[in-house]
């Protein structure tokens, strides 16, 4: 399962700019909730966390030694 | 055209004005649509109009001599983004680009200027949205002027490794600038520079950890 960015629903005042800026269709805006699809097209650009005004969305890095994943 | 009433009082340029006074204002402005990925303005060019977004997102960017893009901000919706140069009379120091479909509302520098003649209290928000604009800059060179960011950077790599064993801890790029005491962007920057200098390797959502001695001799620079 491919990881994707997160989603705070707590914190997601559903503005739609994470929608507006995603150049990969993985989050979509459907009676007025935000949802993250699975995809590989995402390339973990951040810009959905980026713009985030409500700081709703997580784009975690994983940080690992060379030798060790 | 008529702007939207309740946009304009969201806008910190028109704070405190009455709706009879909001709706004045509004004729002075026309709309703009703007794609994704469209350069709304480049470095250097003359500004005509200052700008305010009102739906989607702009990046306001400089571009090195070597083509590396260094974002100043994220322009969301009630911000303006060319304010400097409208009111200097001068070149545009930023390029801006649209991060999606944008809808911007425009005023040109002439009627800007009537209005600022006209509404004192617009002249005083100007002047607050500026200083405040300058401090967030000033802030941000500050960071961009000093190396030793990186090495804290470097540091917080090697702290938040997972060992073989354990999983790492699982950063963000915000979260990363609020444990070195930096903006986001200057995170960014650092990463791609320890990038650059074969320490670290970016993937998607992995920062692999390539040259450790690298990193280590970083952290001993910047102490």
């Amino acid at each position: 399962m491919l990881e994707m960015p997160k989603l705070d629903l707590a914190k997601c005042d559903c503005c739609g700019l994470c929608v507006s800026v995603c150049q990969c269709g993985a989050i979509v805006m459907t009676s007025n909730r935000i949802t993250i699809i699975e995809t590989d097209d995402c390339g973990w650009c951040t810009m959905c966390e980026l713009v985030c005004p409500s700081n709703a969305i997580i784009c975690a890095y994983e940080i690992v030694f060379d030798n060790e994943v | 055209m008529a702007t939207n009433r309740e946009f304009l009082a969201s806008i910190p340029y028109f704070s405190g004005l009455d709706d009879d006074e909001l709706d004045s204002i509004g004729q002075s402005f026309s709309e703009r649509k703007v794609e994704r990925g469209e350069i709304i303005q480049l470095e250097g060019e003359v500004v005509g109009e200052l700008f305010f977004v009102a739906s989607g997102a702009i990046k306001v960017f400089k571009t090195s001599s070597d083509g590396k893009e260094q974002i100043l901000s994220i322009v969301r919706p009630g911000e303006a983004f060319n304010d400097i140069a409208i009111f200097d009379d001068a070149i545009s120091p930023v390029s801006a680009q649209a991060m999606a479909p944008v809808t911007l509302y425009g005023i040109s520098r002439i009627e800007l200027h009537t209005l600022l003649r006209d509404y004192p209290r617009v002249a005083l928000n100007t002047t607050r949205v500026l200083a405040e604009r300058t401090r967030q800059l000033m802030s941000l060179i500050e960071d961009l002027s000093f190396r030793h960011v990186i090495g804290r950077v470097a540091r917080v790599l090697l702290e938040n490794a997972g060992n073989g064993t354990a999983p790492g801890t699982r950063l963000t790029q915000q979260e990363m600038a609020a444990m070195v005491g930096s903006v986001r962007e200057v995170v960014a920057r650092s990463l791609k520079a320890l990038e650059a200098e074969g320490a670290i390797k970016l993937e998607r959502n992995r920062i692999r950890i390539t040259d450790r001695k690298a990193l280590e001799n970083m952290v001993e620079a910047s102490a």
